[in-house]
């Protein structure tokens, strides 16, 4: 703001001052998603108990007494080994360590499947708009009409032998209805927005705009999402697994555990309660992590 | 006022019913920060001080200390408010709650969210009168009727029966008036109640305050950012920067004699109705709570600063009677000339290169017609203004013009190329050449980018320039709109709205455009801002030779940058011509309406 600031300067770049000001401070960088989670305590104790359980389905096998079929002792054996031994007797413990690998991994799988599915429904039909978002969430609330579990029951009754990716697809079109609900009304906020606007009058590729102006954007409420889906999913599978749909009728899963043992609940709890407090613990862990992210992303970050 | 004495209430020259602060400061919980410091300020009876500041300058924070209230995560951490010798900062709560609102009134900026939108209005003045134990029973629907009749609006039971929505922001704002004047208040503290409503609307809101006032010897504080505001209705004016008050006086004085370097930066950076000013802005920003330089606060930013300037906070000290500066150099610095920064009007009879013009353009939201057979054209290295009340349709037809709404019918000819409805359908060349800049730079710039990638992204797709090559055009325009290159690696949530903009502005001439549609590109910005803005694209209008179509609603920014100008009224043009031609010699009764309701300076 100098006298010889007048209309008479040609050089734009003349208009910063002579004097030129010091840098102002700028203020600090915003924190990501993650980076905010992490100072909410109930996100780092559900992150913790989440890993840890990932840890133990990955090593347990190998740390396993007996293997995931041997024959500890009698059926329902209080005494043998640490939780007793099961309708075959085969052992409790044993059978936990080895059977958490086909739960996580359908439910991490099948979530992933469900949320890239229902975020390209749910974006697309918002930035679509008019016939696109109709079409498309009117076929979706066909699909949100029936129960989760139930619309995969109706599958898989009509399958003799059921792969672990028929289990993975199943649960992930489940969720998807559900999950693009949430980004059609997150991404109705962002197509809204100048920037996404000025990209459109740029001549940007729809695909561009999508993966480049909008979906950034949305991340918080997404993760929130995708830690609650995981916990559904958790649920789900086991559900799937005591009603006897599994990858292998054989092999130890805690959901089958459950109902495999369920008969004698009166004189060996343990071999029902293992399994049902683990699958407990899990989802417990995933949905705090997804309460914290969801607090963060209530809190706005823009 | 001079000092900060021991003996307040017995000061001489404050009778009954004025309202004084005394070293007032708020503080930020939890730390050693002080928001706004050494606030000393007299309300008289009867008399309006517009308390004018930049964002961030601590002014709103000063008016609700006035009540005793401070917002969450700041405290007021010492100083008085004095209410006819009684301390309002030391009552007890429930105390305050009696003054609050029947004592000292508040006026909201944005009354729409201070009415209940559930209960008729009617019902909401009777329930305040009720609150207040004001009148009987019987007498409280008439005093409302009179609270209505009083701020000019009708109080029929129609009227009374109506929901908050069902009013405009004009009728609102003065509902919400007459909600403070009810109780009669000794003191109102009104915060920016005109921000956000229309020059005619603001003008009635501002004319039944002022009379209000006088009738009824109420002293008011009026918060603004608006100098023009203040200077049309305030009888003193407190400049206020960082927290601190930087120059206090009558409002002659300000306006004739502004003494602090800051006041007179800002008198710079304002636009005139009556003459066409070369504007400036200040450089810098306004530092936040904490961040502020030692010494003069706003030191780093002053070109008259000096080396005492940085070691102490100066004093506010008279300089004329009644007028106090807190700056050291107060005497030193010279007078202040207002013609300084005038420039000759843009010369209507220049020789036009048509570049862009508009011809029969009728524009539709879905049935509704909303702009009626609008044509003007643009030529090469000229600004054409599009000005009307909100509602007139200016921004609709910038943003048809820029293929941003598609549902139009006319013609726009671009040099020679029939331009389609819609940006996707025209060409890469007609986009290239025709850039849009949004009025609000926090929308328009996507949070999660850097810098550099917005401004960049416009020249890989048009095939400009890649790589390393397009680092250094980005480079080269950000010192072009006056930042530096260490933003580069900046997200744009991390700038001040004056830098945003900068930055769209950058993005627009990434592209290389002959045309930059400016939709009311300084309304969401300080006055300081908009100042240098407006410098910016008056240099490269001279140096590029581009062309604007600046939408605004603010008529003395016409003067200042455009050369023709189109005034609009419900989506027809009512009057177009040269600037010079239309602001001296207006024909139409609504341009000359328009120009005698806005707030003028001069």
């Amino acid at each position: 703001m100098t006298a010889d600031q007048s209309h008479e300067h040609e050089h734009v770049s003349a208009l910063s001052g002579e004097e030129a000001p010091p840098p102002p401070p700028i203020a600090p960088a915003e924190p990501g998603t993650f980076k905010k989670a992490m100072r909410q305590k109930r996100f780092t104790v559900g992150l913790g108990i989440t890993l840890l359980l990932v840890a133990f389905v990955i090593f347990a096998p190998y740390l396993a007494p007996y293997g995931e079929n041997e024959v500890a002792g009698p059926p329902y054996n209080k005494a043998a080994g640490v939780f007793g031994t099961d309708y075959l007797g085969q052992d409790v413990l044993s059978r936990v360590m080895h059977g958490g690998g086909e739960i996580l991994l359908i439910a991490l799988l099948g979530t992933l499947v469900g949320m890239v599915l229902g975020i390209a429904i749910g974006v697309v039909a918002a930035y679509g708009g008019g016939w696109w978002d109709e079409v498309l969430m009117r076929l979706n609330d066909v699909i949100l009409s029936f129960p989760q579990i139930l619309l995969a029951l109706v599958v898989l009754t009509a399958l003799q032998k059921p792969s672990a990716w028929i289990l993975i697809v199943l649960v992930g079109v489940s969720h998807a209805p559900r999950v693009a609900r949430l980004a059609r009304g997150v991404a109705l906020g962002i197509v809204s927005r100048d920037f996404v606007i000025a990209a459109e009058a740029l001549g940007e590729k729809r695909s561009r705009v999508i993966l480049a102006e909008v979906l950034p954007n949305m991340n918080a409420p997404l993760l929130a999402e995708a830690g609650l889906r995981l916990t559904y999913s958790i649920g789900l599978v086991g559900a799937l697994g005591f009603l006897g749909f599994s990858a292998d009728p054989g092999a130890a899963n805690w959901g089958q555990m459950i109902q495999e043992n369920r008969l004698g609940l009166a004189t060996q709890p343990w071999a029902v309660l293992a399994p049902v407090i683990i699958i407990a613990i899990f989802a417990i862990g995933t949905n705090l992590m997804a309460d914290g992210i969801a607090q963060v992303a209530q809190r706005g970050d823009n | 006022m001079t000092a900060t004495s021991d003996a307040p209430v017995e000061k001489v020259g404050v009778p009954k019913g004025g309202l004084v602060v005394e070293d007032l400061s708020v503080m930020l919980t939890g730390k050693d920060i002080d928001v706004v410091n050494d606030i000393d300020l007299v309300l008289k009876p009867g008399e309006v001080v517009g308390l004018v500041g930049e964002s961030g300058s601590g002014k709103t924070t000063v008016g609700t200390s006035l009540l005793n209230y401070s917002r969450a995560g700041a405290y007021i951490g010492s100083g008085r408010v004095l209410l006819e010798g009684r301390d309002i900062l030391s009552m007890k709560w429930q105390e305050v709650r009696q003054v609050r609102g029947e004592e000292i009134a508040y006026v909201p900026q944005d009354p729409a969210s201070a009415l209940n939108p559930a209960i008729r209005i009617g019902k909401q003045i009777v329930e305040l009168l009720e609150l207040r134990g004001i009148g009987t029973k019987e007498s409280r629907l008439q005093g409302a009727r009179d609270g209505l009749a009083e701020v000019g609006l009708p109080n029929d039971d129609e009227f009374l029966s109506r929901y908050a929505h069902q009013l405009s922001g004009g009728q609102v704002q003065r509902v919400a008036l007459a909600m403070a004047f009810l109780p009669k208040p000794k003191v109102l503290v009104l915060d920016e109640p005109t921000t956000g409503l229309d020059v005619t609307t603001q003008a009635m809101v501002l004319d039944t305050m002022a009379q209000l006032c006088r009738t009824h010897g109420v002293s008011a504080l009026y918060v603004t950012h608006d100098l023009a505001v203040v200077a049309n209705i305030a009888d003193r004016v407190a400049v206020m920067y960082a927290g601190q008050i930087a120059e206090l006086g009558p409002k002659e004085a300000i306006f004739r004699a502004p003494s602090h370097p800051y006041t007179r930066a800002l008198l710079d950076s304002i636009p005139h109705l009556s003459q066409a000013r070369a504007l400036t802005g200040i450089p810098g920003r306004t530092p936040a709570p904490g961040a502020r330089p030692s010494g003069c606060r706003f030191n780093d930013r002053c070109a008259y600063a000096i080396d005492a300037c940085r070691k102490d906070v100066p004093e506010l000290r008279e300089v004329a009677p009644d007028h106090q500066v807190r700056c050291i150099r107060a005497g030193e610095i010279g007078t202040w000339d207002i013609s300084r920064g005038v420039v000759p009007d843009a010369d209507p009879d220049r020789k036009r290169d048509i570049i862009l013009s508009i011809e029969n353009l009728n524009i539709f939201y879905g049935r509704k017609h909303v702009v009626h057979d609008v044509s003007f054209d643009l030529a090469k290295a000229e600004v054409i203004a599009l000005v009307g009340e909100s509602g007139s349709g200016k921004t609709t037809i910038s943003r048809s013009v820029g293929g941003l709404h598609k549902d139009w019918t006319g013609t726009i000819t671009f040099d020679g190329d029939v331009l389609a409805k819609s940006a996707r359908q025209r060409d890469a060349t007609n986009r290239k050449r025709l850039q849009y800049i949004f009025q609000n730079p926090y929308l328009s710039l996507n949070p999660r980018l850097t810098i550099e990638q917005i401004v960049k992204r416009p020249m890989e797709l048009f095939g400009i320039a890649s790589g390393k090559e397009a680092t250094d055009r980005v480079v080269e325009l950000l010192d072009q709109v006056a930042l530096g290159p260490r933003m580069l690696k900046y997200q744009a949530s991390r700038l001040s709205g004056g830098e945003r903009q900068r930055v769209a502005i950058a993005r627009a001439l990434a592209a290389e455009p002959d045309v930059l549609i400016c939709d009311e590109i300084t309304s969401a910005l300080d006055v300081s801002v908009q100042g240098s803005i407006v410098a910016l694209l008056e240099g490269l209008r001279k140096q590029r030779g581009i062309s604007m179509l600046f939408v605004t609603h603010n008529l003395a920014l016409v003067r200042s940058i455009g050369s023709g100008v189109q005034i609009l009224k419900a989506g027809r043009v009512v009057e177009s011509g040269p600037v010079v031609t239309v602001m001296e010699t207006p024909k139409e009764e609504y341009t000359r309406n328009l120009l005698s309701k806005s707030p003028r300076i001069d």
